[in-house]
Parts: C-alpha cells; sequence; structure tokens
C-alpha cells in the first residue's frame, strides 16, 4: 500500500558527451535517418505498385500510357544531377559548387515533369492508366523537391564553415535513391502503365 | 489488495463462464445442411477457449494472492524464480495453443471449404440477389429457365426495375420473377448470385449460419440448403449508410410442395 | 510550445490524447445511451447538433457519425498517440540515454502534424453537410463515391481522409525518430541485449508503425484523388446510386480493403506492443524480481511484428476475397497467439515466487494482463473462417477488439501514466484515488465489454443505431445493462483526470525514484533536466533486471548506471 521510499540513489558515474559513443553520434545519425526513410518510402512505392497491377489486371477500361518523350530526357537530367552530386563528393573543393549544381538540374527535373504532365492531359482522356501516372510521378516529384530542400541545407551549412561531409554524405544517399526511385518507375510505367 | 484482486478476477471469470454455459444468450437454433458442423466447430472452441480463459485468470489471481504483500508491511519472504524458468512457458504455449491451432484449422478448413470452395451441389435453384441501400431484391428466372441481363443504367427504384431488366429487346428478361421475399425449397440446395447496385452490403442469415458480402463490380456465388420451413430474418451486416439498421429482408422456407406452388403464382416483373 | 525537447513534445503528446479519450468517451456514452433508449432525448443534444439530434434525438446517420468519429478518435488520436508517441517520445530517449531524439526538429513537426490531422477530423464535425459515417475502416465505394451516397459523403468524408493522410505523415517522421534513436544514440554500455523492455516494445513499434504508415498515406491519397478528382481507384463501374448511374468505371472496391488492413493489422499492434513494454517494465519494479525470460519475451515481440503484416487478410473472410485465401490468412493469424500467449505466461510467470507491491500502477499492469487475456481468448473465434461465418459483423468483434486493444492498451496507458507521472511532473499522484480508479475500471471494462459476446453469440449486428427488427428486441435489456455500466465507468475516469490535474498542480513532491526502479530515467532528477542528465550521460553497467540482488545500499537492485 504505502510505498517506502528509497533514499536517493548516489549521483550516476557519468562522463562527458563527446564521448557518449564511440564516435560522435551525428556521424553516423543522419546517414540511419536516410536509410530508415528510403525504407518507408519504398513501402509506400510498393504499396502503390500493388494497387496498380490489381487495378490493371483484368479492368476493360485500362488503356496503355503512351508516355511523353520528354520523361526520357527528365531521366538524364536526374541522373546528370547525381553525377553532379558524386564528383563533388569526389573532389571536396567542388562540394559547394557541385551541391548547387545539382539542385538547379533536380529543379529542371521537376520542371521537366510538370511540362510532361500538361502534355499528357491534352491527350489524354484521364483513364486509370494515367491517373497512376499523376500519382506515381508527383509523389516522386514532392520527394525530389524534399531533397533538394536538403540540398540547400547542406550548402548552407557549407558556407557557414562547416567542413563535415557526414551531411552531405546522407544527402547524397537520399539523392541517388530518388535517382535509382525514378528508373523503376519509369520502368514499372512502361511495361504496366 | 492481492486477495480483493484474486477474488475480483475469480468471480469475473467464473460469471462470465457460466452465462456462456448456460447459453443464457446463445445461438438461434441452425436451420441449414452444414451449420450443425459450424456450431461443433464453435462449441469446442468455447470449451477450449473457456479452458484457456479461466485457467488464465486464476493462474493470474492464484498468484497474486499467494505472493501479493499484506497490509502495508514489506514482504521478506525470500524471492523465488519459476521452476524452470521460462522454458516450461514456451513449451506450454507453444504445445498447447500449437496442436489447438492444428485440430481448428484441419476440422475448421473443412467446413469452410463446403461452403466456400466447393460449387453449388448440381440441380441447385438458382437465385439472383441484388442489395441496394436499403433493401434486398430476389430475381427467378422463370418459365424458360433464363435470367434476362442486367443494365445498370437501366436500374430504377422509381420504375421498379430493381435488377436493371430490359424485356423490350431482351426476351429471357421478360418472365423473370422479382419479388423482396427470398423464398426457398425446403432440403434443396439454392445457389445465390450476389450482386450489389451501389455500396457493400452484407447477406447475413443468422439460422442458415450464412454470411456473405456483396461488393459493387463482382458478382459472387454462395449456396446453402435450408432444412426447416420457417420464417427467418436476413439482415445487412456492412455497413451502407444511413438505413444500415434497417436493411433487411425475408427468408422463407417452404416445403417444396408449397414452394412449387408460390412460384406458380408469382407474376414476372414484365 | 514549440519546443524541440523530446520531453516537452511527448507531453504535448500525452496532452492531446487526454483531450482525445475525452472526446471520444463522450462519443461513447451517446452512442450507448440512444441504443439503450432510441427515443428518450438526451439534454442538450439538440442545442449541440440540430441537424443530427433535433430535440436531443438522433438521427441514423447522426449515430454512425458519432460512431465512426469515436473509432478513428480513438484508434489513431489515442492509441497510437498517448502509449507510442507520448510515452515513446518522453522515455526512450532518457532509456537509452541520450540528450534528445535523434532529429528534435523533425521529431516536434511531428507533434504539430499530429494536432493539425486532430484538427481536420473534428472540422469535418462541422462542415455543412454531415459529418463522415462510414467507420474507422471508410470501405469504399460507400467512402469514395461522395454525396450521392447519402449524408455525411460531402465534406466530412473527404476531411477525414485528409486527416488519416496528414496522421501518416506525422507517425512516418515519428517512427523515423524512435528507430534512429535506439539504433545510434545509445549511451555507452546500453548494448541492445541492456535495453529496457519498454525502449525495445517502441523500438519494434516505431518499425511496425514505419512500415504500415507508409502504405496507408498514399491509399488516402488514391481515396481522396476518387473523391474530389474523379478518378476510379476503388470505385467500379455501373454502380447506380440514388437512381444515379456513376460516372466511374472499373475501380476495385477490395484494392481499398487490401490496402487498409494491410495497415490495420499492424495498427493495432501498434496500439498494443507499447502496452507490452510498459507492463514488461512496470510488473519487475513491483514483484522485486527480474522478468522471466527477457530473451523470449523480445523475440516474442519481433516475432508478432513480423507476423502481423502476413494476416491481414483475417478481417476480410467473407469480403468476397478469394476463399481459398482464407485459409491461407487463417493460418498465420492462430500462430500469432503462440507469442502472445507465451508472453502472457511470461508475465503470470513473473509474479510466481514475488513479493508483490499493490500500486495504480501495478494494479492497471496486473489488470492488462487480465483483459489481455480475455480479449486474446475471443480472437481464437474469429481467427477462424468457419466460426467467423456466424460471427463477423457482429458484437462479438466489437467485445474482441475493445478488450484486446481498446481496455489493454488503455490499461497500458494508466499504469504508464501512474508509473511515470512523477517522473514528468516531479510530483506524486494520489494513490487512493489512483486505486479507487482501478477497482471502478477494472470491473466496469468487465460488464461494459463481456456482455457483448453474448450479443454476438445471439447474432446482434454491429454498427446498427437502433435495434428495429423482432429478432433483437428481446436483447434490448442486456443492452441497457451495458448502457448503464458505460456511464458508471466513464464516470470513474472523472477521478482520473481529477487525481491528474490535482496531483499535477498540488501533488508531494517526487523522488527521483520513487518506486525503486532499475532503468536509467530513475537517476536523473524528477523531472529531469532540459538535456536528461545534466551535462553528464550515463554509462550502463547492467541490464534493466536486476531485482532481487544484493544492491548498494542494502538495496534489493542495481540501477543500470550503477556499479556493482
Ligand atoms: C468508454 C468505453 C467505450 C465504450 C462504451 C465504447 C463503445 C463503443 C460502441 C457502442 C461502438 C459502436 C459499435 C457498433 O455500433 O458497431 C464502438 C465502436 C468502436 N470503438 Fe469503442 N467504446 C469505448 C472505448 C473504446 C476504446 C478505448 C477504443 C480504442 C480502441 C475504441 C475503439 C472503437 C472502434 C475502433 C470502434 C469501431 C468504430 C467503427 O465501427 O467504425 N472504443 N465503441
Ligand atoms: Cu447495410
Ligand atoms: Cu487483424
Amino acid at each position: 500500500m504505502t510505498t517506502a521510499l528509497a533514499p536517493p540513489p548516489p549521483a550516476p558515474p557519468a562522463v562527458p558527451v563527446a564521448t557518449g559513443l564511440g564516435r560522435p553520434a551525428s556521424s553516423r545519425v543522419a546517414e540511419t535517418g536516410v536509410w530508415i526513410g528510403i525504407g518507408a518510402i519504398s513501402m509506400t512505392f510498393a504499396a502503390l505498385t500493388s494497387a496498380l497491377v490489381v487495378r490493371a489486371s483484368d479492368a476493360p477500361d485500362w488503356h496503355h500510357l503512351h508516355l511523353p518523350a520528354l520523361l526520357y530526357i527528365n531521366t538524364l537530367v536526374l541522373l546528370g544531377s547525381s553525377l553532379t552530386l558524386e564528383t563533388g563528393r569526389r573532389h571536396p573543393g567542388r562540394a559547394p559548387l557541385a551541391l548547387s549544381l545539382t539542385t538547379i538540374l533536380g529543379g529542371l527535373f521537376v520542371m521537366g515533369q510538370v511540362i510532361a504532365w500538361r502534355q499528357l492531359m491534352t491527350q489524354e482522356i484521364g483513364g486509370p492508366s494515367s491517373a497512376f501516372f499523376y500519382v506515381l510521378t508527383a509523389l516522386h516529384a514532392a520527394h525530389v523537391l524534399g531533397g533538394m530542400s536538403g540540398l540547400v541545407y547542406v550548402r548552407h551549412r557549407m558556407r557557414a564553415g562547416v567542413v563535415s561531409f557526414v551531411p552531405y554524405n546522407a544527402a547524397s544517399l537520399y539523392w541517388h535513391f530518388m535517382a535509382v526511385l525514378w528508373l523503376y518507375l519509369l520502368t514499372l510505367l512502361t511495361l504496366r502503365g | 489488495m492481492g486477495r480483493l484482486f484474486a477474488v475480483v478476477v475469480t468471480a469475473i471469470a467464473l460469471v462470465s463462464v457460466t452465462l456462456f454455459a448456460l447459453h443464457t444468450w446463445w445461438l438461434p437454433p441452425d436451420i441449414s445442411t452444414h451449420g450443425g458442423r459450424i456450431d461443433s466447430q464453435l462449441n469446442e472452441t468455447m470449451i477450449v477457449a473457456g479452458i484457456l480463459f479461466v485457467a488464465a485468470q486464476l493462474a493470474l489471481g492464484v498468484f497474486v494472492w499467494r505472493f501479493g504483500e499484506r497490509g502495508g508491511t514489506r514482504a521478506t519472504w525470500p524471492v523465488r524464480i519459476f521452476p524452470g524458468g521460462a522454458t516450461p512457458m514456451v513449451v506450454i504455449a507453444t504445445v498447447l495453443v500449437g496442436i489447438e491451432i492444428l485440430v481448428l484449422t484441419l476440422v475448421g478448413s473443412k467446413v469452410w471449404a463446403s461452403v466456400y470452395q466447393s460449387p453449388p451441389p448440381p440441380g441447385a435453384l438458382q437465385i439472383d440477389v441484388l442489395a441496394e441501400q436499403f433493401a434486398f431484391y430476389f430475381r427467378y428466372a422463370g418459365a424458360d429457365g433464363k435470367f434476362g441481363v442486367i443494365h445498370p443504367e437501366k436500374m430504377s427504384d422509381a420504375d421498379q426495375n430493381f435488377f436493371g431488366l430490359d424485356p423490350a429487346t431482351d426476351t429471357t428478361a421478360r418472365d423473370d420473377i422479382v419479388v423482396a421475399t427470398l423464398v426457398v425449397p425446403a432440403n434443396q440446395p439454392v445457389a445465390l448470385r450476389l450482386h450489389a447496385k451501389d455500396v457493400n452490403h452484407s447477406f447475413y442469415v443468422r439460422e442458415a449460419r450464412i454470411q456473405q458480402d456483396f461488393v459493387p463490380g463482382m458478382v459472387i456465388p454462395l449456396h446453402f440448403t435450408a432444412t426447416t420451413p420457417g420464417r427467418y430474418e436476413l439482415v445487412c451486416t456492412q455497413l451502407c449508410g444511413l438505413g444500415h439498421y434497417n436493411m433487411r429482408a425475408y427468408v422463407e422456407v417452404k416445403s417444396p410442395a408449397e414452394f412449387g406452388q408460390w412460384l406458380k403464382a408469382q407474376q414476372p416483373a414484365f | 510550445m514549440f519546443s524541440v525537447d523530446h520531453k516537452v513534445i511527448g507531453r504535448q503528446y500525452l496532452d492531446l490524447a487526454l483531450v482525445a479519450v475525452f472526446t471520444g468517451m463522450v462519443l461513447s456514452w451517446l452512442m450507448r445511451f440512444h441504443l439503450g433508449w432510441p427515443d428518450t432525448p438526451i439534454p442538450g443534444l439538440g442545442k449541440i447538433a440540430p441537424g443530427g439530434a433535433a430535440g436531443g434525438v438522433m438521427t441514423p446517420e447522426y449515430y454512425l457519425a458519432l460512431m465512426t468519429m469515436h473509432g478513428t478518435i480513438m484508434v489513431f488520436f489515442v492509441l497510437t498517440t498517448a502509449p507510442f508517441a507520448g510515452f515513446g517520445n518522453f522515455l526512450l530517449p532518457i532509456q537509452v540515454g541520450a540528450e534528445d531524439m535523434a532529429f528534435p526538429r523533425i521529431n516536434m513537426m511531428s507533434f504539430w502534424v499530429t494536432l493539425v490531422a486532430f484538427l481536420v477530423l473534428v472540422a469535418a464535425f462541422f462542415v455543412g453537410d454531415q459529418p463522415p459515417l462510414s467507420g474507422w475502416t471508410a470501405y469504399a465505394p460507400l467512402s469514395a463515391v461522395g454525396k450521392d451516397a447519402g449524408p455525411g459523403q460531402g465534406w466530412g468524408q473527404t476531411l477525414w481522409a485528409i486527416s488519416i493522410g496528414i496522421f501518416c505523415i506525422a507517425q512516418l517522421l515519428g517512427s523515423l525518430n524512435f528507430i534512429a534513436t535506439t539504433l545510434d544514440l545509445r549511451t555507452r554500455g546500453m548494448s541492445l541485449a541492456r535495453m529496457p523492455m519498454a525502449t525495445w516494445a517502441w523500438f519494434i513499434t516505431a518499425v511496425i508503425a514505419l512500415v504500415a504508415f507508409a502504405v496507408l498515406m498514399p491509399a488516402c491519397i488514391l481515396l481522396i484523388l476518387d473523391r474530389v478528382a474523379g478518378t476510379s481507384f476503388f470505385i467500379p463501374g455501373g454502380l447506380v446510386i440514388s437512381d444515379q448511374l456513376q460516372p466511374h468505371t472499373g475501380g476495385s472496391p477490395l484494392l481499398w480493403q487490401h490496402l487498409f488492413w494491410f495497415f490495420g493489422h499492424p495498427e493495432v499492434y501498434v496500439a498494443i506492443l507499447p502496452g507490452f513494454g510498459i507492463v514488461s517494465q512496470i510488473l519487475p519494479v513491483f514483484a522485486r524480481k527480474p522478468l522471466l525470460g527477457p530473451k523470449v519475451f523480445i523475440a516474442c515481440l519481433a516475432a508478432i511484428a513480423f507476423l502481423s503484416y502476413t494476416v491481414w487478410g483475417h478481417h476480410m473472410f467473407l469480403s468476397g476475397m478469394n476463399p481459398f485465401s482464407a485459409t491461407l490468412f487463417s493460418v498465420p493469424t492462430l500462430v500469432i497467439t503462440i507469442p502472445a500467449a507465451i508472453v502472457t505466461l511470461l508475465w503470470i510467470g513473473t509474479i510466481y515466487g514475488a513479493r508483490l507491491r499493490f500500486t495504480s500502477a501495478s494494479l492497471f499492469a496486473l489488470g492488462f494482463v487480465s483483459v489481455f487475456v480475455s480479449g486474446g481468448i475471443s480472437g481464437f473465434f474469429l481467427a477462424q473462417p468457419s466460426t467467423d461465418i456466424y460471427l463477423h459483423g457482429t458484437y462479438f468483434v466489437v467485445a474482441h477488439f475493445h478488450f484486446v486493444m481498446g481496455v489493454a492498451a488503455m490499461f497500458g496507458i494508466f499504469a504508464g501514466t501512474y508509473f511515470w507521472f512523477p517522473k514528468m511532473f516531479g510530483r506524486m499522484m494520489s494513490e487512493t484515488l489512483g486505486k479507487w480508479h482501478f477497482w471502478l475500471t477494472f470491473i466496469g471494462v468487465y460488464c461494459i465489454f463481456m456482455p457483448m459476446h453474448y450479443l454476438g453469440l445471439a447474432g446482434n449486428v454491429r454498427r446498427y443505431s437502433a435495434f428495429t427488427d423482432d429478432y433483437l428486441q428481446p436483447l434490448i435489456p442486456l443492452h441497457r445493462f451495458i448502457t448503464i455500466a458505460a456511464l458508471v465507468t466513464g464516470a470513474a475516469q472523472l477521478i482520473f483526470l481529477y487525481n491528474l490535474i490535482r496531483s499535477r498542480l498540488r501533488g508531494p513532491q517526487a523522488p527521483d525514484n520513487p518506486w525503486e526502479a532499475t532503468t536509467l530515467e530513475w537517476s536523473t532528477s524528477s523531472p529531469p533536466p532540459h538535456d536528461n542528465f545534466g551535462g553528464r550521460r550515463p554509462v550502463v553497467t547492467q541490464g534493466p533486471n536486476e531485482y532481487a540482488v544484493a544492491g548498494p545500499g542494502g538495496r534489493d537492485y542495481i540501477m543500470q548506471a550503477e556499479s556493482r
């Protein structure tokens, strides 16, 4: 019933923060976070893929989509942006420039996607395959935009004089994943869309 | 406090199972050929589950009684670990529950398969069922033994064309019989095809131990055989909108002779 | 307000859950009252909802709206926010010896986004037409076709879908933090094997939530598009609603059910696994002995997490999906009862040979074991396709899920509150009031939910706003009994509320370690300083289970950050 209160425990033996882990916490955690994010994003697109497959199976109203040729140019732009980012990683001196270039290329990619949507809208009368096209590409573009803000943040940190490649590496991991994800979506839309 | 807990848990367990065991509230009698097996499956599960339930609650109560501190003084008896540690727990749970699963699955899946995984017996009476917000309609093929084709664009409550038939061009539709009560002959299998006109609904006849959703865009087969003449409720069990609570029809099971008379007396829909 | 401190965020989550749970409970009172006395006006209700309950007697659609809001609020904004996001946020970083979550700013966003989701849902109550009424499962096409399908299918339902979509994003951000923090921010000596049981549970819950919400989020997007953009993901062709042929083709209603339950079943584990962890951490403290088989416990959690993704079809036995797959889904569903049974036996075995102390926290932990058993057992009936034929769609299901995830998870929340309140606010709660709260609630929930099994066996269908047919009339007295029990039990929750508020303001000062527990949160002050350990980080020298040992100063326990 009554709770006997323990004597206050002796102060726990403690060590300074910086040595809490083998290496400073932040060195690993950004990358871990990106990996977890990649897991969640993959799951989201996996769900949409299975939705597409279910929806397309013996649906009388499913028409194969003729993808706008612009998409292939956009693909090249996105792959190019991955390259620029990677160059910055190999040559630290060019890192800030690489970040800016990549961000611009990312912006070009998203703009290209928007133009491709417009083209599709004038051609297509909105069947289910184009609905999936819009959902998949829009969701991907939103994630690319998120990645771009990450790049801007890393660039900002560099300007502030922080000479750590930890956030740079985490950001490039995410950015390369965006390219891989896009290649996957393009294949999916070409084969099943 | 420990004793109180033990007494309360025990009382709860005993009162609960007693009300189960006495069948104070229970399933209505079964009137189908397959329902007996569902009921015995349910009874078997009830017995095993009841034993596990009482055993677990009593063990909890007994241990709390036995090992609880009394009246505000700190306990001083030696602390003991459960004999054998966690291993017996793993073994007991795995073996007991494992066997139970095996038995239930082997036996239970047969009943399930006999209703849901097998085609209706040959010679079953074909009936179409249409569910809409918030009513059921039933269609018999009429003299020609053929059902008219369903045209959703022709469905209309205002014109009482519930199934969307087109008697003008479709000769098979002209003698179709459409009614609001499901009349079936006793001891003769009936094969239903479930159509949903608008949203999900469900087909539930307690006494016939049968339940199946209607899904728009799908035609779902369902078959059963009623044995006992009488009038039973058919209710909707899938949320379908504001009138869901009131969406119901009746199933009338008639002797084959009476059924024949009834069918003859029906007017075709058109 | 806009704090990035995980402790503040955890308390904000708990405050939100408190508001939500009382809202949800009041809704359930209204529902229950209506079920017992359908024609008796509820005083004041006519003023609050002139459209839905003119003169205080609610319309069928208003009943369904209350039910939908009740279920949605309870599952998402109580059972996900309190045991997982709330307690997890406050405690997980401290228990692993970190200063904060891995990404404090993302963590803060997670809470505020959750709050936005809640406000959007509440807004659905007040939009022009009716609040949504498709249930917390929002089955398509009812939830997808829009206004033609009747009241509640306009803006209300759209807001519902938007709210849940936003909520998914919030929980994804939160789960990401939980996982990264557990993996990377553990203090020196805090190996995985030394993590407290609650931390393990929050970690595994976060993994489940990450995958589950990542699936529900796109499903909500598709639902919203069907509603506002004229797509046909879930709406098939040839639908005629209110004599209008709908302009849709080819969609699949079952697709929504598959996506929803792929999320939905793991979600019930998101609700209950933190309770597992909380109980497994609290029982040893008050039993004064180690948890039986901590490694087995963790293995069971992992097994449950894995299996939870393989069982969603047990909600769809009668949905029109391929009947062969029903048998396939039934097997993992029954198998998942094995780890659940093992965990239960571990708790009961932990009490064996104990020196069990009775506090509000330990009573609720013991009560958790009892109600979890009660809810788990009825799962046997629903997991078998053959018996589910009769029980699906009846109050048996309502009884089952209320015990196993509703009441059990609530007991976990109560146990956690009584246990950690001193740490969170630096003040003790009243034990006397806490015990009253326990006894009334424990007996009360059995009076409410046990009879629902009987209703289900008698064939009483759920989601009915009134029982108008001849068959159900004889069951009305049982419904009235349940209603009275619900009102009394609900009133008992006011004791809890009073205790919370009074103790927060005037409770006696809490010592650092009032319960003589071992985990790290008890070796810092109550409440902990901003960086949790006052500029230092603890070094962990042992596991969380060191009870019934010869500790320093004649104590019977050794704290995790103490040397022997
Ligand atoms: C205060 C105690 C509670 C009472 C009296 C209560 C009562 C009810 C009632 C009467 C229904 C409607 C049943 C129907 O018509 O089918 C319901 C549904 C529901 N409740 Fe509760 N409830 C309580 C607590 C909870 C809690 C703690 C949870 C958390 C899981 C919860 C989750 C749900 C859900 C998910 C539904 C289903 C809503 C739907 O069908 O869409 N309830 N409850
Ligand atoms: Cu209905
Ligand atoms: Cu489930």
